[in-house]
């Protein structure tokens, strides 16, 4: 636990860290009780109301069917952070666990795996996602699935650079002497130093994840109407967009909020877990 | 440069290239509808599926199939799209030819403005000009292409101010201008969006060249700051930022896709996305080879125009 404090108290010194930390806990809260926040029921209709401007009744204005766009958007928040953060985990899970057994396992089987991931990367990888989804069909949770092995080649790619490091160590060449298990010496003896580069790594995948899963449900390949999903709401929102832009400046501008507090935070835990970076 | 390193990398495109092709044609494999079924509809008969199948092929082994299309791809036989029926080769490099222009114009107009931006922070580091700068690169890294494109377009194409046409293409050959005023938001979009990615490495590249002993030293001679700043510093930091403009055409190509569709341009993407929601397994996958294969050899052309510059790289 004193890692951790020092890290934090590192991370917490570096301003980028600081406001990433403190939006991003925010963002968090949103994400946990936002729908319960929400002034309006994000469904229901005000026909007379439609296009309205932000005011005190609506305070960011509403769509076409004059609903409530800040319901909307709190409501949206579960299906966009929540499921970005699902898929970041998904990808880096299996990434690490990719890259730690292919570093540590070297020779041939390491050749073996880090050419196949190579040749995943060269793939770009909103158009592997794509080719994920064209198998899977359109759905929101295919596309959380999607992003997550579309994230997975790079992670492994950096799991395994930091594990060739490690397994050089000392204590792991000890662990080995003493006759300890392979798993043993994975998860006791080089996951802890493989992780902080990783967590590092999938902090900035967050604003990513976020900016490619809002893409995909724009694109009609993730979340379905009438979902509250921010990329869906633009989309829909396109085709009214010449009689009032509130529709779609309201979910792009959350869907950019959320992704600069998660490049200020990744900034940041770099700064804070490498010390030479930040000078 | 030696012709050993650039046989090397010709042939590791060569292998990229056919893995590549072997994954989109096994993820192709695993779509749940089948073709001829998509040609027939679900109310087919089963005599009727069988002899299209047999026409098609799609009775054989996986690898037999796979053989088929891909000494297909290599005469330039890319299929027959099942949702025109007309043949994807001649669609799709046409739409290829109409994305490159969009990619090309983009790749220029990045150069000429984000490496004078990181320069320009990291020569005023600290000070207001580098804060603007970093800020404004933060929020262009933070805001999805179809974000941005779609603001763009609800704002400089709404009939109030009608800068730009909304959608569409006009062909180069048939009137330049109006080419140009089409394509001006689609290229506007990508800009921005790599500008904000490229001068933030630019800007940290130069930093670190700066901070450097080279640079140090020719101060301690006693040379300007400018001359130190465009003769020492600025030199060394371009290598870095031809590589992170190669880097980034991963997420060119992935802004290429979305930008077509926003605009409804005729593009690469937009076959590609018309491809998936159809289901149309040969233009979806002419669509992702292409794609791939385009950028590996834009990486493979990064590489020896890293060569060439940097003299002190010797390929082994």
């Amino acid at each position: 636990m004193n890692g951790f404090r020092r890290t934090l108290s590192a991370l917490v010194r570096t301003p980028q860290g600081a406001i990433g930390l403190l939006l991003c806990l925010l963002l968090l809260a949103l994400t946990l009780f936002g729908p319960e926040l929400a002034p309006r029921d994000p469904e229901k209709f005000h026909f007379t109301a439609r296009f309205a401007a932000p005011s005190a009744e609506f305070p960011l204005g509403t769509d076409w069917y004059g609903r409530d766009l800040l319901s909307r958007v709190l409501a949206g928040s579960r299906s966009t952070i929540l499921l970005a953060l699902l898929a970041t985990f998904i990808g880096t899970v299996a990434g690490a666990a990719i890259g730690i057994v292919s570093g540590f396992l070297g020779g041939r089987a390491d050749e073996i795996m880090m050419r196949l991931n190579d040749a995943l990367m060269a793939i770009p990888s909103l158009l592997f996602a794509l080719l994920i989804l064209s198998v899977l069909g359109s759905s929101s949770i295919n596309a959380v699935v999607a992003i997550g092995i579309a994230f997975t080649p790079g992670m492994a790619r950096i799991a395994r650079s930091v594990t060739l490091q490690a397994r050089e160590f000392d204590y792991v060449s000890a662990a080995k002497a003493r006759g300890e298990g392979t798993a043993w010496i994975i998860l006791a003896e080089l996951l802890p130093n493989v992780i902080s580069p990783v967590i590092v790594e999938a902090t900035i995948r967050v604003a990513f994840a976020v900016m490619t899963l809002a893409t995909l449900s724009f694109l009609g390949l993730g979340a379905q109407p009438p979902s509250p999903e921010w990329g869906l709401m633009i989309a829909e929102g396109r085709d009214h967009m010449f009689r009032s832009p509130w529709p779609i400046l309201v979910p792009g501008v959350a869907i950019a909020l959320v992704a600069i507090s998660f490049n200020l935070l990744g900034d940041g835990l770099r700064d804070a877990l490498n010390p030479q970076a930040s000078s | 440069m030696s012709l050993g390193f650039l046989l090397k990398r010709l042939s590791s495109l060569v292998v990229t290239a056919l893995i590549v092709s072997v994954i989109v044609f096994g993820i192709t494999q695993l779509l749940p509808a089948n073709a001829a079924t998509m040609i027939l509809g679900e109310y087919a008969t089963e005599d009727a599926l069988a002899t299209l199948n047999a026409r098609l092929g799609l009775d054989q082994p996986a690898w037999v199939q796979y053989w088929h299309w891909f000494s297909g791809v290599l005469h330039g036989d890319f299929g027959i799209s099942l949702r025109t029926g007309q043949a994807v080769g001649p669609t799709i490099l046409s739409a290829f030819g109409n994305s490159a222009i969009l990619a090309l114009f983009a790749l220029l107009l990045v150069s000429l403005v984000s490496i004078p931006l990181g320069v320009l922070a990291a020569a005023k580091r600290g000070r207001p000009a580098d804060m603007g700068v970093s800020l404004l690169s933060y929020l262009g890294v933070s805001l999805p292409e179809f974000v941005l494109a779609t603001l763009l377009l609800a704002w400089l194409a709404s009939p109030a101010i009608g800068l730009f046409p909304a959608s569409g293409y006009v062909p180069f050959s048939e009137d330049w201008l109006r080419a140009l005023h089409h394509i001006a938001l689609p290229v506007l979009t990508l800009t921005i969006v790599l500008t904000a990615h490229v001068s933030r490495m630019v800007r940290s590249e130069m930093v670190d060249t700066l901070e450097s002993d080279f640079v140090r030293a020719a101060r301690l001679r006693g040379l300007s700051r400018k001359r130190v700043l465009y003769r020492h510093a600025l030199p060394n930091s371009l290598l870095p930022a031809i590589t992170v403009i190669a880097l980034d055409i991963g997420y060119l190509i992935g802004g290429v896709i979305v930008v077509e569709e926003v605009f409804s341009f005729p593009g690469v993407g937009r076959q590609l996305i018309l491809a998936i929601q159809n289901r149309d397994l040969p233009m979806l996958q002419a669509g992702a080879l292409l794609m791939a294969v385009t950028y590996a050899v834009a990486n493979l052309l990064a590489d020896l125009a890293y060569g060439v510059l940097d003299k002190r790289i010797q390929f082994e």
